[in-house]
């Protein structure tokens, strides 16, 4: 493998953590508000949450580039804070990576408060535990393997990333330049030899996340 | 020390508007049919639901709209047990019963943890998970959970109504306990009438949102216009003593304020204070005393009211017995045919006589 590729590797495991860390943060309160609201929004929060779900990466990475481009307002608000044009750079891939993997975390913590149902925050708070402290002893305790479910999608779901990764931040190898990317370069190029070593890679990555949710999941069920 | 309560709350068709001045102490049954706003009732106590009122528990006001006082739940020194027993199935038993407990500055602790687990009996179960336990079982540690807050007042929620008989006939006596020996005042919720007679000192009849009945157990139950229908459960509780025994036929005395009354031999000692709950299908009414007969208890009285009941040939029929009422049901053609009426001298021939703890 090339010293470009390893950068590619390394950077593409840089951005998946660092998604997920983010995402676990926000994640996290639209899938309470989500589970708990009675407002009259939760339609429409629901459905741009899952917006990613189904519009083509392309689009997303369009919207977003306009977004943070040097005449967006996201463009403009981050030049304002001396932080400049965030294309086409590492950080500009990971708001991409927030925005296109939000569905993947929002949907199995969701699932997980909704399962849980009130009661047990009732009972944490007839004994004296405040919200604070009854979220964090009762209620992520409790809907863990759905935020366990989160990490592993919004991980894996950002590794294979490809549409919104072009369209946000070229290939500028050791900035912006993922292993997808990588893979695409080296086919433009003929050069099927480190195509195959790196997809291969990502098959048997894949597998083994899925594999795994599959027997962990598998065990909680029994 | 009293828990006043004045709550109005219109959901739907539902509507609850209760005012209510309960004892602090001993246990108060909120008994009525389901639907008729019990459990709204326990829950807007505890702060787990909002309606607009007034509350106020052993002096401290827990929630005053007037004034914009609302203290949440976690804030309200009281303690819940739900209908299902709702353990923390990631936490063992004994740090299900910690959690409440360390929650509680130990300066305001007053409940000993030894002691609420020799109460209810679960000092062998601590070191296992929720999921391991009987249904009966994870209702104690609840309970017990709920008495380590250290609670002002303890809210019951049906807590018998998910087990089946056997494990209800298994946790009554640990509740009986608690209301011998705590001081915490109970507010009772039950659709079960056995539950009430057995449990209560103090009972809250409650139908479509409304208290229709308020008074000590033995007073309300002996009222023949109490507006829930009881059906077959219609019937006195009394408070007695155990008396004498008689070792041959296995029976003992059980002394009331009306009299004495022949039980089964439970092997109960002389002195101990049960309750007897004698049903109103269980007792006739004689002009004369019979003796030949095979019912051992026969009571004189008076006559002090009768009522129709809920079926066109039935009434009932409340007799004093030296002060203590005692209702007999009995048919309508009866009360003609013996000419029944108030303050008419009686015997009354009481078949069966249930001790209940």
């Amino acid at each position: 493998m090339t010293s470009e590729d390893l950068l590619a590797v390394w950077l593409t495991l840089k951005l998946a953590s660092i998604t997920t860390a983010i995402l676990l943060l926000i994640a996290t309160p639209i899938a309470w508000w989500l589970a708990h609201t009675r407002s009259i929004w939760k339609g429409p929060v629901a459905a741009v949450v899952n917006l990613p779900l189904v519009l083509p990466p392309t689009v997303l990475g369009f919207y977003l580039l306009l977004l943070m481009g040097p005449d967006g307002p996201v463009g403009q608000f981050t030049q304002f804070l001396g932080l400049g044009r965030l294309p086409f750079t590492f950080w500009g891939l990971v708001v991409g990576s927030v925005v296109f993997s939000l569905p993947f975390s929002v949907q199995p913590i969701l699932n997980a408060f909704e399962a849980m149902g009130a009661r047990p925050m009732e009972v944490a708070a007839t004994l004296r535990a405040g919200f604070r402290d009854r979220f964090f002893s009762v209620a992520i305790p409790l809907a863990w393997p759905g935020f366990f479910t989160a990490i592993v999608l919004t991980f894996a779901h950002t590794v294979g990333e490809f549409g919104v990764v072009l369209m946000l931040g070229g290939n500028i190898p050791g900035e912006t330049q993922v292993v997808s990317v990588a893979i695409y370069n080296h086919v433009e190029a003929m050069d099927y030899g480190p195509a195959h070593l790196l997809a291969g890679g990502m098959v048997g990555f894949s597998f083994l996340v899925l594999l795994t949710l599959n027997v962990l999941g598998r065990r909680r069920a029994s | 020390m009293s828990i006043v309560a004045r709550f109005t709350q219109q959901r739907g068709d539902f509507v609850l508007d209760v005012d209510l001045d309960l004892p602090g102490r001993g246990v108060t049954g909120l008994f009525g049919p389901s639907g008729s706003g019990k459990t709204t009732l326990l829950r807007l106590i505890a702060g787990l639901d909002h309606a607009p009122g007034y509350l106020e528990v052993n002096g401290q006001v827990w929630q005053d709209d007037a004034a914009k006082v609302f203290l949440p739940t976690h804030k309200r020194a009281l303690g819940y047990v739900f209908q299902e027993a709702s353990l923390f199935p990631h936490l063992s038993a004994r740090r299900n019963l910690e959690y409440g407990m360390r929650r509680v500055p130990a300066r305001e602790r007053r409940v000993n943890l030894e002691r609420v687990l020799g109460l209810l009996g679960i000092g062998h179960l601590l070191d296992r998970r929720p999921d391991s336990l009987s249904g009966g079982e994870r209702q104690r540690v609840a309970i017990a959970r709920a008495l380590l807050t250290s609670p002002h007042v303890l809210l019951m929620d049906e807590p018998l109504a998910a087990l089946d008989l056997a494990r209800k006939q298994e946790i009554l006596p640990y509740l009986e306990r608690l209301h011998d020996e705590l001081e915490i005042p109970i507010l009772y919720v039950s659709h079960a009438p056995d539950e009430v007679a057995r449990l209560a000192d103090h009972i809250v009849a409650l139908d479509g949102g409304r208290a229709v009945a308020e008074g000590s157990l033995t007073e309300t139950l002996a009222r023949l216009d109490l507006p829930i229908r009881l059906g077959d459960d219609v019937g006195v509780v009394l408070d007695a003593c155990i008396g004498e025994r008689d070792e041959t036929w296995h029976l003992a005395q059980a002394d009331f304020a009306g009299g004495t009354l022949w039980v089964r031999d439970t092997g109960l000692p002389a002195g101990r204070r049960v309750r007897i709950r004698i049903l109103a299908r269980d007792v006739s009414v004689a002009l004369e005393r019979h003796d030949r007969t095979s019912i051992q208890n026969l009571l004189p009285g008076a006559v002090e009211a009768i009522a129709d009941e809920s079926h066109p040939a039935l009434a009932l029929v409340r007799v004093s017995v030296s002060g203590q009422p005692i209702v007999a049901r009995v048919t309508r053609r009866s009360v003609a045919a013996l000419g029944l009426a108030p303050g008419m001298p009686v015997w009354l021939q009481i078949k069966a006589v249930a001790l209940i703890g």
